[in-house]
C-alpha cells in the first residue's frame, strides 16, 4: 500500500499540529523550571512538522506521476483481500472475546480458521490447531505463569 | 578481573542455563533458516519468554539465538536464492549459484565456518574493548550520555534509510510514542486521554512485538507470489576442502572479522550493512574481481564472517553507554531496563559477573554454531518443507500471548495490532523501522538527561559544551545535523549561479 509523499506528509502535518497543541495547552508549567513536561513534546511535534512539511513539497513535486494511492498486487485479488481482513478479525476476536470465552477456545478458532483459510486441509488444520493452542497454552500457563484465561473451560481447569 | 570471569562461568555452566541456551540455539536456527522471518522477528518472539528468567540465561538467551539466526540465514539463500533474514542478502546469488553449480555444501559449510569464526572475532573484541571503555565512560555525566544518545540515535537515521527525511520521521514517531503515559519528567500523564490503561505508556514488548512481527505477518498475507519448491538431493561432505579454503582466504577473514565488528560498533548499522560492505571490499581487493558473481567462494568467506563479527561489535555500544548499535541491541537495552539492570558503565562495576556471563554466552554461541548449524544444514530441506499456512497463524498465536504476557491484559495486543499495522505501512513507503524501535527505548532517558543538564546548568544551554568529551560530541552531533544540510543549500546555490 503505497501513498504518494505529499498524503503522508498532510497526516505527518495534522498529527504533529495536535500533539504540539496538546502539550502547549493542557500540559502543566512546573514553578520554578522552564522545561516541564511539555517541552521535549513540542520539540517532537516542531520536527515532525518540519518533516512533513518536506515530504508534502516532495510528493507535490511528484503529483504527476506517483499516484495519490497505489495498493499492492494483493488488492486486485479477493483472495489475498480476505487473508488481509481475516488476520484483523482474528486480533480483534482475540481482544474482544478471550476473557469471557477463554484462551483455548478462542485460540483453537483462530488456528483452525486462519490455517483452513491459507491452504491447509480442513482435518489437518483442526488437528494441529488443537495441538499448537494447547502447546501454547502449557508453556505460558504452566511453565512461564502467565494467567491466560479460563473462559467458559472454567470448570475443567487443569 | 579473574573472580568475575570465575564467577560468571559459574552463572553460565548451569544446567538450566545451558538448556535455555541450546533451545534459544535451536529456535535461532529455525527461525533464521525459514525465509521471511528475520533475527529481529525471532528476538521480538523470544522477549516475552526471556521476561521470566533472571537476567544471565535471559541476554544469553538472546545472544545465542541472534548469532544462530544470522548464520541460518544462509541456508535458504543457498538452496533457494531467498535470504533466510536481510544480513544474508548481500551474497545470495553467489551462494546460489555456487548450488547450482552442485556445490551447495561449499557454500554452506564455508559459509558456517566463516560464521562461528567471525563472531568469536566479535566475541573478542566485544570482551576485551567493553570494560575499557566503560571505565572511561564513567566519568561521563547526564551531558555526555545526552550528547551520546543524540549522535546514537543520528547514525541510526543517516545509516538506516536512503531518505533522510523518513528516517526522522520514523525517530520522531518513536520518541513521539516513549512520551506517552506517565512522564519521566514531574510524572504527569501526557496523551493518555483518561485510560489508565495508557498512563504506564506503550509497553516496550508489544510495541516490539507489533513492529517486527505482526507486520510480518501481514506481509505474508498480502504476499501474491507462489511459493518456491526446493529439489531433493543429499548433501555431501561439508566441509571437504574447508581447510584450504580458510587459508587461501585468511587474510579476507581477518580483514571482513575487523570490518563487521567496527561497523557493528558504529550505532544504528548491523549485520546486513557489514555484510554489504565487506562483500564490496572483497570485490574490490580481491586478486580475480571476474569470478564474483559467477559462485565463487571468496565473497562469501568475507560477507559471511562480517555479518556474524557485527554481531559482537553491536554490543559495545549497548552495553558501555546504553545506546544500541542495531534494532535488536535495542530490544537487549529494552529487556535490560526492564530486569532492572540499567545498560551504561556503572553496570560493569555494580555486577561485572552479568557482563562477563554475556561475553562467555558470545564465545560459547559461536563455539556452538558448529554443531548445531551443522546439524541445521542437514534438517534443512525439511525446515523448508515447513508450511507457511500453518507456520504463519501459529506465529501469530505466539505473538498474542507475548504481548499479552507482559501485563497479563488483551490491551497489549490491542498495542501489537496498532504498531503492526503502523510498521507494514511504513516499510511499504520506504520508512525504517529500526529508528522508530531506538526511539522508543531511547525516548525517556534522551529527556531524563536532557532536563537533569538543564536543571544542573540553570537553564544554559552553553553547559552542554563546557565539559571536554560533552563538547566534541556535542559539536561532532552539530556537524553531522548541520552539514549536509549547508552542503546542500551550497550546491543549491551553485546550481542557481550557473
Amino acid at each position: 500500500m503505497r501513498f504518494n509523499d505529499a498524503v503522508l506528509g498532510l497526516v505527518l502535518l495534522v498529527f504533529s499540529t495536535a500533539i504540539t497543541v496538546i502539550a502547549q495547552t493542557s500540559f502543566p508549567e512546573l514553578p520554578g523550571q522552564q522545561f516541564g513536561p511539555a517541552f521535549f513534546p513540542t520539540i517532537i511535534g516542531v520536527v515532525l512538522f518540519g518533516c512533513g512539511v518536506v515530504l508534502t513539497v516532495q510528493g507535490i513535486a511528484k503529483w504527476k506521476t506517483v499516484p495519490l494511492i497505489r495498493l499492492g498486487e494483493w488488492a486486485q485479488m479477493p483472495r489475498h483481500i480476505g487473508n488481509v481482513v481475516l488476520v484483523f478479525v482474528a486480533l480483534i476476536v482475540y481482544i474482544l472475546f478471550t476473557d469471557t470465552v477463554g484462551f483455548i477456545p478462542v485460540s483453537f478458532l483462530i488456528l483452525a480458521v486462519m490455517m483452513n483459510r491459507f491452504g491447509a486441509r480442513p482435518w489437518t488444520s483442526v488437528g494441529i490447531a488443537l495441538l499448537a493452542t494447547l502447546v501454547i497454552h502449557t508453556a505460558f500457563y504452566k511453565f512461564l505463569l502467565v494467567p491466560l484465561p479460563w473462559g467458559i473451560l472454567e470448570p475443567l481447569e487443569w | 578481573m579473574i573472580e568475575h570471569v570465575i564467577h560468571a562461568l559459574g552463572l553460565i555452566f548451569q544446567v538450566h542455563v545451558l538448556a535455555v541456551i541450546v533451545m534459544a540455539a535451536a529456535f535461532g536456527l529455525f527461525v533464521g533458516s525459514v525465509p521471511g522471518l528475520t533475527a529481529t522477528m525471532a528476538t521480538a518472539l523470544l522477549v516475552p519468554v526471556t521476561f521470566f528468567m533472571d537476567p544471565v540465561p535471559s541476554i544469553a538467551a538472546i545472544a545465542t539465538c541472534v548469532a544462530m539466526a544470522i548464520f541460518a540465514g544462509d541456508i535458504p539463500g543457498a538452496l533457494l536464492r531467498i535470504p533466510g533474514t536481510p544480513a544474508s542478502a548481500a551474497y545470495v546469488d553467489e551462494a546460489f549459484t555456487l548450488t547450482r553449480k552442485g556445490q551447495a555444501e561449499r557454500a554452506l559449510g564455508t559459509g558456517l565456518i566463516c560464521s562461528s569464526i567471525g563472531g568469536l572475532f566479535g566475541a573478542v573484541v566485544l570482551s576485551t574493548s567493553a570494560p575499557k571503555l566503560a571505565d572511561f565512560a564513567l566519568n561521563f555525566s547526564t551531558f555526555e550520555f545526552f550528547w551520546l544518545a543524540c549522535l546514537g540515535l543520528t547514525c541510526a537515521v543517516v545509516i538506516s534509510s536512503n531518505a533522510p527525511v523518513k528516517g526522522i520521521v520514523s525517530l520522531f514517531l518513536g520518541l513521539f510514542i516513549s512520551t506517552i503515559g506517565l512522564g519521566v519528567v514531574a510524572g504527569f500523564p501526557r496523551y493518555t486521554f483518561g485510560s489508565t490503561e495508557l498512563m504506564g505508556g506503550v509497553s516496550f514488548i508489544p510495541a516490539m512485538i507489533g513492529m517486527f512481527a505482526v507486520s510480518e505477518i501481514l506481509r505474508f498475507v498480502t504476499d501474491t507470489k507462489p511459493p518456491q519448491h526446493i529439489e531433493q538431493r543429499r548433501f555431501g561432505n561439508l566441509f571437504s576442502g574447508i581447510g584450504q579454503t580458510l587459508s587461501r582466504y585468511k587474510v579476507n577473514l581477518a580483514r571482513s572479522s575487523v570490518i563487521g565488528t567496527v561497523i557493528g560498533i558504529l550505532p544504528g548499522a548491523g549485520s546486513d550493512i557489514a555484510a554489504w560492505v565487506a562483500y564490496a571490499v572483497s570485490k574490490r581487493f580481491s586478486k580475480e574481481p571476474e569470478k564474483f558473481g559467477t559462485g565463487h567462494v571468496e565473497g562469501l568467506v568475507d560477507a559471511s564472517s562480517a555479518n556474524n563479527s557485527a554481531l559482537g561489535g553491536t554490543w559495545v555500544p549497548a552495553m558501555v553507554f546504553g545506546i544500541p548499535g542495531d534494532s535488536i541491541t535495542a530490544i537487549v537495552i529494552g529487556v535490560l531496563y526492564m530486569k532492572g539492570m540499567n545498560p551504561g558503565p556503572t553496570v560493569f562495576i555494580n555486577a561485572p559477573e552479568l557482563i562477563y556471563a554475556v561475553f562467555i554466552a558470545f564465545f560459547l554461541a559461536n563455539i556452538l554454531m558448529v554443531p548445531l548449524g551443522f546439524m541445521t544444514i542437514r534438517l534443512s530441506r525439511q525446515i523448508l518443507r515447513v508450511p507457511k499456512q500453518i507456520l504463519m497463524p501459529v506465529i501469530l498465536m505466539f505473538c498474542i500471548v507475548g504481548a499479552f504476557a507482559i501485563n497479563n491484559t488483551v490491551f497489549g495486543v490491542s498495542i501489537m495490532l496498532v504498531l503492526g499495522v503502523i510498521a507494514y505501512i511504513m516499510e511499504e513507503n520506504g520508512f525504517p523501522i529500526a529508528p522508530t524501535i531506538l526511539g522508543i527505548v531511547l525516548g525517556p532517558m534522551l529527556e531524563q538527561n536532557f532536563v537533569t543538564s538543564m536543571i544542573k546548568s540553570n537553564g544554559s544551554f552553553l553547559a552542554f559544551f563546557e565539559r571536554p568529551i560533552a563538547g566534541v560530541l556535542g559539536v561532532a552531533t552539530l556537524l553531522v545535523w548541520f552539514v549536509p544540510l549547508i552542503t546542500f543549500l551550497y550546491r543549491k546555490r551553485k546550481q542557481a549561479q550557473a
